[in-house]
């Protein structure tokens, strides 16, 4: 078994993370598969937006912030067995975790009302993405605390940088204890000290007008109510990442820029002291490109596949597909030599790519065992069927034997 | 009126055009091919990078650089969006505020507000583009734009700030960013894929909120990375039953050396191909009339010039009408 094997027995909470377009989702989801099988685990995936054929396969279709079991009849046909644990899938929903929240902490129903009435709020829970690593976050928490899950598997949402999940809870609690904040509700509080700031409030009554800054202080003022409770609990929150428990998987693709934020993540992760489970190379082209006597033999091949061809179809003349061929000798030659020297350049194309490849993994200042490569895979990740083999590629590097 | 697209008026004859797509599929080499083109055309060309990582900068082989245009070739310049500096030169220009640097904790503030309104961060993104585009500094402004979970909020700010802010000097500046941002002589949005599910889906969904949530022109799709046809039919049924125990062999006496391998990577290489083809089928039959550019993937990557020089050449054979 892999090193992801055995994480996926001893971990609780499992964090996938890395570039957008390197296939986050899909490992996440097998993971969550390879854990309920392998260690037999009831698990949980949460995620963002699965590609909608995967979430159908999820029966993810309708859209579920609560976790829905994958039917166990669909998971036996699909790896071939009885699965041992159960799979969860759940959605995640940012803007019904934000009304939770704040139904949470709000101090009363008219503040909860008012807040929920505020444009600001609105605009926030709803479309401000940066909240939606907090609130991946949050969500976590929330259902780690249920205690109804022996792991679950968090596809991080697309962000700018993967790193911005782990500063969301730090960053969420300055938000709202920031001294600009006691700026902007100033006026609302203290009609002397509005006098001192009134040459900030003109400058901003200009640019925005009255009515969105007393929108803006309002929302403040009234989130200042849950203030305490919000910043101890996105502390609390911060602290699940540090867990014993907790591992991160790290997700690239074999090109550059992934590996940059994959290698710069890793990084991020040491200097703050959390747990990278596994680094997981997705989509890497078959080894077998790289093979110095395959290259030679193509790099033959283009030189004389004029000659070659000929000598095949000499050779080759009481072939089935030689000999009934309509097409005249003259013809029949080009064809071979076009399919020959096809071959030959297709297969030189691809041992460049994988080189290439090769070389930004060898790169990876990170030891073999924590790197777990899941090949480029000739079919979509739709259903669970395929969402198996990735899952076997995980737990086992492609060799399982009954996955 | 022409529209977008026909030789008359084509996509570089724009002033303001997005390029945008999922993460990883290529947009800033797209954009960079663009630019490469416009400006050989003579145009004066400006890269405005939106998430900017350097990634333009670095695929033209030079050095990443900063909110200020730099040029980077002949009439090609590059600038990196900052919305801090962006919403420092509005003070500056709009207020006439002869001390802007005093300023600093008004635009902290104005930052901090910025993250809990989010139309305010995108309206400066676009404001300052379309200011670009009314100075008229430029022939064509290309934005290497966010990717597509954030490019509609982006588009979309103007209508969005104007039901935030009803009053105040922003609202009424929305009326004329909108005048630039919904002419589909000016603007357009080119939105890129490449050949997988989720590419995709993520390019059709897409395509299908710039048309619901704005007024936005969508003027072209593009599926990069695209597998090249590795054989004509003739060659693939050769090929396969070439593949036979008894051809194979002869094949192997003939080159000397064991030819498994390299069957087993044409083999591969004819199934990627097999499994993008839906993909590119199906966003061909969604596209509508939205004209659409396959560009193929290029194998041997080296610098990043020869990328932008191979991939420009490939647009401008796709869409020699459309450019």
């Amino acid at each position: 078994m892999t090193g992801l094997g055995e994480l996926l027995e001893e971990s609780k909470i499992i964090i996938v993370a890395g570039a957008g377009g390197v296939g986050k989702t899909t490992i996440a989801a097998a993971l969550g598969l390879a854990a309920a099988d392998l260690a037999g685990k009831k698990v949980l995936v949460i995620t963002v937006d699965p590609a909608r054929r995967l979430a159908d396969a999820l029966g993810l279709s309708g859209l579920s912030s609560k976790g829905s079991r994958v039917s166990p009849s669909d998971l036996e046909k699909a790896v071939g067995h009885k699965v041992e644990g159960g799979l969860y899938v759940a959605m995640l929903d940012a803007k019904s975790s934000w009304d939770e929240l704040v139904n949470r902490h709000a101090p009363d129903v008219a503040t909860r009302q008012k807040i929920f009435a505020n444009p600001i709020y609105k605009n926030i829970s709803s479309r401000f993405v940066q909240s939606h690593d907090y609130i991946a976050m949050e969500t976590l928490y929330e259902i780690y605390r249920s205690n109804q899950y022996d792991l679950i598997v968090v596809d991080t949402p697309p962000s700018r940088h993967a790193i911005d999940f782990l500063d969301a809870p730090s960053k969420m609690a300055d938000f709202f204890s920031s001294r600009l904040l006691k700026w902007l509700t100033i006026p609302a509080r203290n009609r002397l000290l509005m006098g001192m700031f009134k040459p900030f409030y003109q400058v901003a009554d200009k640019i925005l007008g009255a009515q969105f800054l007393s929108d803006v202080a309002e929302f403040f003022l009234l989130f200042e109510s849950m203030y305490a409770g919000f910043v101890e609990r996105a502390k609390s929150v911060a602290g699940i990442l540090g867990n014993a428990a907790t591992s991160f998987v790290v997700v690239a693709s074999p090109e550059p820029v992934p590996m940059t934020e994959a290698e710069y993540f890793a990084s991020a992760l040491e200097t703050r002291h959390l747990h990278l489970g596994q680094m997981v190379i997705n989509r890497a082209l078959p080894q077998y490109f790289r093979d110095p006597a395959a290259i030679l033999l193509a790099n033959k091949i283009q030189d004389r596949y004029e000659t070659l061809a000929k000598e095949f179809l000499q050779k080759g003349s009481s072939l089935a597909f030689v000999k009934g061929n309509k097409s005249s000798p003259a013809r029949l030659e080009a064809l071979a030599e076009r399919v020959l020297l096809e071959v030959a350049d297709s297969f030189l194309n691809f041992s460049g790519v994988a080189m290439e490849e090769g070389e930004e993994i060898s790169k990876l200042p990170v030891d073999d065992e924590l790197v777990t490569m899941v090949p480029h895979l000739n079919f979509d990740v739709s259903d669970l069927n395929s969402l198996g083999k990735v899952a076997g590629y995980i737990a086992w590097n492609g060799e399982a034997p009954t996955m | 009126m022409p529209r977008t697209g026909s030789k008359s008026h084509g996509l570089l004859d724009q002033s303001l055009v997005f390029v945008t797509g999922k993460g990883g599929v290529g947009k800033s080499s797209v954009t960079a091919a663009l630019g490469l083109l416009s400006s050989k055309a003579g145009k004066r060309t400006l890269i405005c990078e939106v998430d900017a990582k350097g990634d333009v900068a670095r695929l033209l082989d030079c050095e990443p650089s900063g909110f200020e245009p730099v040029q980077m070739r002949e009439n090609l310049w590059r600038m990196a969006m900052n919305t801090e500096e962006a919403l420092r030169e509005y003070l500056r220009i709009y207020l006439r505020l002869p001390v802007v640097t005093k300023l600093g904790p008004l635009a902290r503030t104005f930052d901090f507000v910025a993250n809990a309104a989010p139309g305010v961060h995108e309206i400066l993104v676009v404001g300052k583009l379309c200011y670009e585009v009314r100075e008229a500094k430029w022939d064509l402004i290309l934005v290497d734009a966010t990717s597509t979970g954030h490019i509609v909020s982006q588009l979309a700010s103007p209508k969005g700030i104007s039901e935030l802010v009803r009053l105040g000097m922003v609202k009424d500046q929305v009326a004329w960013m909108e005048d630039i941002l919904y002419d589909e002589m000016q603007t357009s949005v080119i939105v890129v894929a490449t050949p997988a599910e989720s590419p995709i889906n993520e390019a059709l969904e897409l395509a299908e909120r710039i048309d619901v949530e704005t007024s936005v022109h969508l003027g072209a799709l593009v599926v990069n990375k695209v597998m090249p046809e590795l054989f004509s039919r003739s060659e693939e049924e050769f090929f396969l039953a070439m593949q036979d125990p008894k051809s194979c062999k002869i094949l192997e006496k003939v080159v000397s050396s064991d030819v498994g391998i390299l069957m087993k990577g044409s083999n591969s290489a004819l199934e990627m191909r097999r499994c993008a083809a839906p993909h590119v089928e199906r966003l061909i039959a969604s596209a509508g009339g939205t004209p659409i550019a396959l560009l193929p993937l290029m194998f041997r990557v080296g610098s990043g010039m020869r990328l932008v020089r191979d991939l420009s050449e490939a647009l401008s054979a796709e869409w020699d009408e459309l450019l």
